[in-house]
């Protein structure tokens, strides 16, 4: 009989705030831009040049701060971080350790049926470092300081994740209140957001925490899933055998599937953080506090209340909607024009998911525009064009963002609502298959359905659908 | 006016007979270049010489002035500026190999702020290696000669911008002050120098070395230009967070003589063991011409003194070690030739870039903040630091002005103190304090000693206070013997 074994993670969770300029200086933090030009002397570390904080930083800091429950720290200082990287160009970062921004907090995830609560640790403001290019064939590496200063926030967990799924779970809940803040986009792929993995396992039931590794190089929920479903088995197969966990960082390779060790504990350098000494302490007050509180946008728990009273959406629905804020905001706005919540709440659960799902996108790369869904809504509303029509026009909308009034007008998808035509085509429909006319008199009610399909061929899908049931039924 | 006579008159005087078209900007500049010619072989102030700019920029602001555009009260007057403030355009070397080729794109607030205020920038001047040193000796351009005696050093780390004053290769300079970089060679040039409150001037592009204790100042040949000057410098900047937003920028409204009931503290311990006797009888004749004048002085207890040179040196060196980490030869300045991989050519550019007094103070610095030592030296620095502060605090809820030496002895011959590091580290004693504390003090001649190099007295004021410095100094400098 094996011994039963538990996993218990932490997580540092690193986010590039959206500030339009960096944290100690004016440049652009836009992404892409030829290398070096969205540089100064500040973020290129020229000597004599000097920080100025940004106050947007603080401000989003405190925000999600609030919104994952923290104790903001009303005097918090800065602080160098030593070593020498060619990406770093003053060979210090600018970072919090002794006084972070934010202090014991906590989000609730849900998992199995139930909500558990993950503490944060802290949350800390820093600068982002720039970008090495190493030349393959050349022998020599360049460097884009475009990146270099711009802002992230590292949010530090509490070792409270017990497996891949709490950890999934707790990633995608910060990522919605960054999200719905604004405080950030949290891409995985384009390292808006990043995450490592602190990772240790012992035997159930035993108090103290095992030796831990971090994980670093995770850029999707499913890599970090597989990663931490490796390194758990990594950990247990050495423990297992005899053998003891090293005290390490390692590198994940998502196409390996497979961690390598990156440097371990006796290799870790020692950054020599002091206070820094270019920036003065950085005084909260209670009223700027309340200040960012009340500018605190509507978070997603709130959204799903109000939506439920306000738009009498099931649960189910809210749940959705809001499980993307790009999602909600699409919501709202295609409800305020047309007046249909729950048309507009199905076309977003059923079509809009189904081409995602088709497509592989996210709900943020949605690209159509509310006034289309609202006008295709109306469309089917007042009977203009039948259920059939709308999901090909809905295509076209989620594909193009094209004009629903117009397209149906170019391409003649208007319902047919002439009883003379449909009489005509219903009669050729009965006349070209005496066999299913036979079976509907013999008591096969299925027949109808074929019937009603086949005049709906002859309409080109155009026929109204209520109108071709009843006259089928008269003529039979 | 002769040249020789132009050379003579002091930045303020030289400005009004620019106002009064009595002399002309590009003839002040020529005056001072002419002296350049025949001195600089010997003393070697400049470590670069923009001779072509400054006859540019003389026409420039000649021009302005003639239009009415600029009627400041240093309009047209040459200045040399310390070669560790960035200059658009113009070498920056900080005196140090690694930034022998540096040539910045933009120009230190300070510097600007005299720009527009019509000063003529003749170029920069010689230093310890990034402001570390005493003597002006461990600049990797060679050393700059006391214009007193060539044999003695001019004091550092503004060695360079004292000896141009002293000199007359400029009208004034810009010297910054970490531990008594203004106010030691002033006082061993035999000059006026005043290091300002911290955050009075801006720091922007200045090159650090003690970011918390790093200010600008003017060095000048009286205390009048010294006001003037800092009224010119001092300047709220958003660049520099540790800029102050002062009203009372006004200094030359200061300079009415009148000492008067004032009271001034010589602290006790600035008489004591290993000052020079000269240099005390010097510092205490000129307490008494004060006290002739109308000063209350008396002499008290200033407590900690013998812990500012330990809490200044970790303190510095350990910001040094973090702001020199940029001198890496990736982005500017000195790469080593030959490299194999990323770790060497870090090693080797900073081994062959920085010189023996750099590398000692980086280590020093590196060790105090490395992990398990932080707590016992860098913590237990800061904490000094702040006791010095409340020392100083409590002998001026007594004092409007401390008076003493600026430095135990007169300049010592070249060649006599690198040898021996503790040595000369503790030729601070009495400047470093100040800088810990954040206070402004200044440093003005008040004598000769019997091999004729002069004596220099240091005026500390309160935090904010240079006005009353300014007052004393002022009173002093037109009852000096």
């Amino acid at each position: 009989m094996g011994k039963e074994y538990e996993t218990v993670i932490g997580l540092e969770v690193h986010v590039e705030l959206a500030t339009k300029t960096k944290i100690f200086c004016g440049c652009p933090t836009a992404f892409g831009g030829a290398p070096n030009t969205h540089t100064c002397p500040v973020c290129t570390g020229m000597p004599g040049s000097l920080p100025v904080l940004n106050r947007r930083v603080v401000e989003y800091a405190v925000a999600v701060g609030l919104a994952t429950n923290c104790t903001i720290t009303r005097n918090c200082k800065f602080d160098r971080k030593n070593y020498f990287y060619p990406d770093n160009p003053q060979n210090y970062q600018i970072s919090q350790l002794y006084l972070p921004i934010c202090r014991d907090g906590g989000v609730e995830i849900e998992v199995c049926g139930g909500t558990k609560t993950i503490g944060i640790h802290e949350i800390h403001m820093e600068e982002d470092a720039g970008k090495l290019i190493h030349d393959e064939w050349g022998d020599y590496s360049l460097v884009d300081y475009n990146r270099s200063g711009v802002p992230l926030i590292e949010i530090v967990s509490e070792p409270d994740m017990r497996s891949a799924e709490e950890v999934v779970a707790y990633l995608e809940k910060l990522r919605m209140v960054i999200q719905y803040l604004g405080a950030s986009d949290c891409k995985l792929n384009e390292g808006s957001m990043r995450a490592d993995v602190n990772l240790s396992v012992r035997e159930t039931g035993t108090g103290e925490l095992g030796t831990r590794t971090e994980m670093k190089n995770l850029n999707s929920f499913k890599a970090i899933a597989r990663a931490i479903e490796h390194e758990k088995n990594r950990q247990i197969d050495l423990l297992e055998a005899g053998e003891q966990v090293v005290q390490e960082t390692r590198r994940w390779d998502d196409v390996k599937e497979y961690s390598y060790a990156m440097r371990s504990k006796e290799d870790a350098q020692d950054y020599r953080y002091f206070p820094e000494p270019d920036l003065v302490p950085l005084c909260i007050s209670e009223e700027w506090i309340a200040e960012i509180r009340s500018r605190q946008p509507e978070l997603r728990t709130e959204k799903m209340a109000r939506y439920r009273q306000e738009y009498g959406l099931p649960e189910y629905d809210t749940k959705i909607i809001t499980s993307s804020k790009h999602l909600a905001d699409l919501f709202e706005a295609a409800t305020a024009l047309c007046g249909k919540p729950k048309k507009v709440s199905n076309w977003l659960m059923g079509e809009t998911m189904r081409l995602l799902k088709e497509q592989g996108m996210e709900p943020e790369e949605i690209r159509f525009s509310p006034e289309n869904l609202a006008k295709l809504i109306s469309l089917t509303e007042e009977g203009s064009i039948n259920g059939t029509v709308a999901k090909e026009v809905f295509e076209k909308i989620f594909h193009e963002d094209i004009d629903p009034d117009g397209y149906v007008k170019e391409h003649g998808l208007k319902t047919v609502n002439d009883e003379g035509k449909l009489r005509a085509a219903i009669a050729q429909a009965i006349k070209e298959n005496p066999k299913s006319v036979e079976d509907y008199h013999n008591g096969k009610e299925k027949a109808i359905g074929f019937l009603v399909g086949q005049t709906m061929k002859l309409m080109k899908g155009k026929a109204n659908p209520g109108m071709v049931n009843q006259i089928l039924r008269e003529l039979l | 006016m002769s040249m020789k006579e132009i050379r003579k008159l002091t930045a303020l005087q030289l400005a009004e007979k620019i106002k009064k078209k009595e002399v002309g900007v590009e003839e002040a500049a020529k005056a001072t270049l002419e002296q350049i010619h025949q001195v600089e072989t010997e003393v070697h102030s400049y470590v670069t010489l923009d001779e072509a700019g400054a006859l540019r920029q003389a026409a420039e602001i000649q021009e302005k002035i003639n239009s009415g555009e600029l009627d400041s009260p240093l309009a047209g007057v040459p200045v040399a500026v310390k070669d560790n403030l960035c200059t658009k355009g113009m070498l920056t070397t900080c005196s140090s190999k690694i930034l022998g080729n540096f040539v910045p794109t933009y120009t230190a607030e300070a510097v600007l702020n005299l720009q527009k205020a019509g000063a003529v920038v003749l170029g920069k001047t010689n230093m310890d290696e990034f402001a570390m040193g005493s003597t002006t000796e461990t600049s990797a351009f060679g050393v700059t000669r006391n214009p007193w005696n060539r044999n003695h050093v001019p004091g550092g780390s503004s060695g360079g911008s004292c000896a141009a004053v002293a000199a007359q290769e400029c009208f004034y300079a810009l010297g910054s002050d970490t531990g008594g970089s203004i106010r030691q060679p002033s006082a061993f040039c035999g000059v006026t120098g005043l290091k300002p409150t911290y955050g009075t001037v801006s720091r922007y592009g200045l090159v650090a070395y003690g970011s918390s204790l790093d200010q600008i100042g003017p060095v000048a040949k009286d205390v009048a230009d010294c006001a003037a000057v800092l009224e010119a410098i001092s300047s709220y900047d958003k660049k520099d967070s540790t800029s102050l937003n002062r009203a009372d920028i006004n200094f030359t409204s200061a300079l009415n003589g009148d000492v008067k009931g004032m009271k001034i503290g010589i602290p006790r311990d600035y008489l004591g063991e290993g000052l020079n006797q000269e240099v005390r009888e010097s510092v205490l004749g000129a307490a008494k011409t004060l006290e002739s004048l109308g000063a209350i002085v008396e002499e008290f207890d200033l407590s900690l003194v013998e812990y500012a040179i330990p809490a200044y040196y970790v303190i510095a060196c350990a910001e040094a070690s973090s702001n020199l980490a940029r001198f890496d030869g990736v982005k500017y300045g000195y790469r080593s030739k030959e490299y194999e991989g990323l770790h060497q050519m870090y090693k080797k550019s900073r081994s062959e870039g920085f010189g023996p007094e750099v590398k000692r103070r980086v280590m020093l610095g590196s060790f105090v903040l490395s992990s398990g030592y932080y707590d016992a030296y860098y913590l237990k620095a800061l904490r000094t630091k702040a006791l010095i502060k409340q020392a100083f605090d409590q002998a001026f809820e007594t004092y409007d002005v401390i008076l003493g030496p600026t430095a135990p002895t007169t300049a010592p011959e070249i060649g006599k103190s690198l040898s021996d590091p503790l040595k000369m580290y503790l030729g601070d004693i009495y400047t470093v304090a100040v800088n810990l504390a954040g206070l402004p003090a200044m440093s003005l001649p008040c004598g000769m000693d019997k091999k004729g190099l002069p004596i220099g007295l240091q005026l500390i004021g309160d935090c904010f206070q240079e006005k009353k410095i300014l007052q004393a100094a002022y009173a002093y400098e037109q009852n000096r013997r």
